[in-house]
């Protein structure tokens, strides 16, 4: 088998991928959310390294079967999925596209984690970082609730357009 | 009925069952607040915190039984380990099995642990088990939420109404003689700190403290005095309760074996 080849089953297997959405949030695919490390061939077929959101997220097995079967769809199997903690995901690796979409789906997207990491702990109420309203871009935002829905998510209110939102959290 | 399990007393697994039996404990009595928190906000919070405390559980319990194989005994997988033990084979720490008692309860003892296990999860990120590490790193960045979480609470109850500041210090009253146990040391931490498993539990005390203080400070509350009592959970000598959170979560699993959804 040419390297030629080779290549090409793997980058077909990542454009499939980026066809392959989050249960939870169907508008943004796996590749999208940063949570596809890696592709790789072998003999035994494609392996597809993947590293959870959370530690608990019920989505997590879900994602792994639409994987496999949208891989194997596609004629590119067999595959087998590899769960890889280290390092562990952060929505920093979520891509441009995949913030766009959210936003247009109506859910704030992440910002930067690094400030969020570094800065210390404090327990007096305080205004979290200003949020953009996906619907009406109004900065004059308010969080209701530190937990969404789904593990991956806050809920904020607009004050501007009035609408509740969520915001999925930078972590 | 399914017979319960036999699990090795090698001083790794043991210390990797206090830490995953601590979360899964702990999470079974978050859960009990799914549909009955103040707020629909909070119900949301509390599942949300119980669901990372499971994801947790199942990862650092999946990690204790390849261990067991590893070091020549039977493995046993994270549901073997969640529902065939017998009570006195788990590890966790007492204060996570203790009854939920009301809101500002479950917020004093979900931010003491929070802040524990934060830190823990700070040090695991660099133990000798790159397995270990690989949980902790993730488990690191729910802590946190969680720690922030519950200590907003803290200080909201804690200088809120009167009648939300008697309860916080009624928590605090209750709560305060089991966080003692967390920082007591033993052979199995301390063969844990020369492998570099893990850190000595004591060695986190000074930090917590800390945490602790500047937060109660902030509510208003002073750190009691301490006393000689000492809980005995991690060795797995555990208050009454502990039996009847296991009758609940294992008897599905023990009268029809290996049952799934």
């Amino acid at each position: 088998m040419s390297l030629a080849r080779l290549d090409s089953r793997v980058e077909r297997a990542w454009s499939v991928l980026d066809g392959v959405l989050d249960p939870e949030v169907p508008v943004v695919s796996v590749r999208d959310l940063g949570i596809v490390r890696d592709v790789v061939e072998s003999d035994a077929g494609l392996s597809v390294v993947v590293t959870p959101t959370y530690s608990g997220c019920p989505a997590t097995e879900v994602i792994e079967s639409s994987i496999v079967a949208a891989l194997e769809a596609e004629g590119l199997g067999p595959v087998r999925v590899e769960m890889r903690r280290a390092p562990a995901w952060t929505t920093d690796w979520m891509s441009e596209k995949g913030r766009r979409r959210l936003r247009e789906y109506g859910i704030a997207p992440p910002g930067p984690v690094v400030a969020a990491a570094t800065a210390p702990l404090r327990f007096v109420p305080r205004p979290p970082r200003p949020l953009a309203c996906p619907r009406c871009e109004s900065y004059d935002t308010e969080r209701i609730s530190a937990f969404g829905a789904t593990a991956c998510k806050a809920l904020w209110r607009c004050r501007a357009c009035r609408e509740p939102f969520e915001h999925f959290k930078p972590i | 009925m399914q017979a319960s399990i036999a699990v090795s007393r090698d001083p790794a697994v043991q210390y990797l069952l206090r830490i995953g039996d601590t979360c899964l404990i702990h999470a079974q009595r978050t859960a009990e607040w799914s549909g009955h928190a103040p707020l629909p906000e909070e119900d949301i919070a509390l599942s949300n915190m119980a669901l990372d405390l499971i994801g947790q559980a199942r990862a650092v319990l999946t990690r204790a039984g390849q261990l067991e194989a590893e070091l020549g005994g039977s493995a046993h997988d994270e549901d073997q380990l969640a529902f065939l033990r017998e009570e006195r084979d788990f590890r966790n720490l007492t204060l996570a099995e203790l009854p939920r008692g009301d809101f500002a309860l479950t917020m004093l003892r979900n931010f003491a642990l929070a802040t524990f296990m934060k830190l823990l999860w700070t040090k695991l990120e660099r133990s000798t088990d790159a397995e270990l590490a690989g949980i902790a790193g993730k488990a690191l960045k729910e802590a946190r939420y969680h720690q922030e979480h519950a200590g907003g609470w803290v200080v909201r109850l804690g200088d809120g109404t009167a009648e939300s500041a008697a309860r916080m210090k009624a928590a605090l009253d209750t709560l305060w003689p089991y966080f003692a146990e967390i920082f007591e040391s033993d052979a199995i931490d301390e063969q844990a700190a020369a492998t570099g498993l893990g850190p000595r539990w004591a060695e986190l005390a000074a930090d917590w403290r800390e945490e602790f203080a500047a937060v109660l400070g902030a509510a208003g509350l002073a750190l009691p005095a301490d006393r000689a009592f000492r809980s005995t959970g991690k060795a797995g000598r555990h208050s009454e309760h502990l039996g009847y959170i296991l009758a609940e979560m294992q008897h599905l699993q023990r009268a029809f074996p290996g049952g799934v959804w």
